[in-house]
């Protein structure tokens, strides 16, 4: 535990960049790729799952001698979908909208990775301060990503952005389809570990997973299919 | 009212679970490197998805929509399927473990598939019957699968090319596979 030698802001500033979630340990692919057709779905489903992370963050810390290792996995997941319905109503009553542009992704906000993850590797092993800072950055930095993809997607596959009209001459429908979203990602993936000169990463985050320590393969062979 | 066979094809190449609805990606891109486990993990997201909404359907009618609880559907299911994933692991390793050598890899990992987790909850808004939402299933297993074995074929030739430094690992991955979603987009309109 590296709980007294890090400081708090660098458990808040580590989210953003250097552990970015969605483009450095590549957690949470499903809502990166489906909601980024438009810059304010990103943005929404950034701000959704920060909620998310931050509430079950703090329970889960606050629970973590409570819970008993073995079944800890069902127990914040219950906590994660708790607050996963709670968001549900909350975007349903005020931003009907949004809530429909999202659609099924909002309740599969449960199953990202991003925060049972999170609650794995960093809540259940650390203070509730530090767990809170630790969700506020992961989720700015996922909010970022996801606004950075819609934004690319939003200018090129409609020529439009956050509703102004940016009057391109030409516009590529394909970038607000599926398979723009693979292409899309995958070059900012790239540009990313350019500008941080680093290796890309080689192998989607399986030490990230939550369920790695449980996953025989994982531990007999340090990895899929390796 | 759709037809059974409509909703099954749909479900493989139109609406293609990976390709055309990013449900599963982490699962499509972590065991898409060989073909063997490709298909291991195919068989296994295919069955629990059946059993799943086999067994969250009745669920959902039975006992939450009689007492008003309809929002509760994402904990119930979430949860119904970790117990289900965790019993069927239990009982493969007691009683069939040559099926368990070959399937056990991947039953931990699909707890947090959302796939999973999306078909049953889809099958509940689309307003799908019992059996209609068990082929719903059936056509997102298979689909999944048939995603996966394709592009563990174009992985394979991935491995060989030679791609500029900065692209090299999952970014190209990604753009390959958003090539793979691009033939998929051939079948969209077949079905109205």
């Amino acid at each position: 535990m590296n709980e007294n030698n890090k400081s708090s802001l660098y458990e808040l500033t580590k989210g953003i960049i250097k552990e970015n979630p969605t483009l450095v340990t590549l957690l949470g692919m499903c809502p990166t790729l489906a909601v980024t057709t438009m810059a304010e779905n990103g943005i929404g489903m950034g701000l959704a799952t920060t909620f998310v992370l931050i509430c079950s963050n703090a329970v889960i810390s606050l629970l973590k001698n409570i819970i008993p290792k073995t079944v800890r996995l069902p127990c914040f997941i219950v906590v994660i979908a708790s607050f996963v319905t709670l968001i549900e109503f909350l975007m349903k009553g005020y931003v009907p909208a949004l809530y429909n542009s999202l659609g099924l992704f909002l309740p599969l906000i449960t199953v990202n990775c991003i925060i049972l993850g999170r609650a794995e590797a960093f809540a259940s092993k650390n203070s509730v301060w530090k767990s809170v800072l630790d969700a506020v950055g992961m989720g700015i930095g996922f909010t970022l990503a996801l606004f950075a993809m819609g934004s690319v997607r939003e200018i090129f596959g409609t020529g439009n952005w956050m509703g102004i009209n940016l009057h391109l001459p030409e516009t590529m429908t394909v970038f607000i389809m599926p398979a723009g979203g693979f292409f899309v990602l995958g070059c900012i993936i790239a540009v990313v570990n350019k500008i941080a000169n680093k290796k890309p990463p080689q192998e989607l985050g399986c030490h990230a997973c939550p369920n790695a320590a449980n996953c025989p393969s994982f531990n007999k062979e340090g990895g899929f299919d390796r | 009212m759709k037809s059974l066979f409509v909703i099954l094809l749909s479900a493989i190449l139109v609406n293609n679970f990976v390709l055309s609805k990013f449900m599963g990606i982490c699962a499509f891109l972590g065991v898409s490197k060989k073909l063997d486990s490709a298909v291991g993990m195919g068989i296994a997201v295919t069955f629990v998805m059946i059993c799943s909404t086999a067994i969250t359907y009745p669920i959902y009618l039975l006992i939450l929509v009689p007492m008003g609880l309809e929002y509760l559907k994402t904990i119930a299911f979430i949860l119904i399927i970790a117990l289900f994933v965790q019993i069927v692991e239990i009982v493969l390793k007691k009683k069939i473990p040559s099926l368990y050598k070959a399937l056990g890899v991947y039953l931990p990992l699909i707890t947090t598939n959302c796939a999973v987790l999306g078909v049953a909850i889809l099958n509940i808004n689309n307003s799908y019957s019992f059996v209609q939402s068990v082929v719903n299933a059936l056509g997102a297993g298979l689909g999944f699968s048939l995603a996966l074995v394709i592009f563990s074929g174009v992985r394979s030739r991935l491995e060989a090319a030679d791609i500029p430094e900065m692209f090299k690992g999952v970014p190209a991955t990604l753009i390959a596979a958003s090539i793979v979603s691009v033939s998929f987009m051939g079948f969209a309109g077949m079905f109205s």
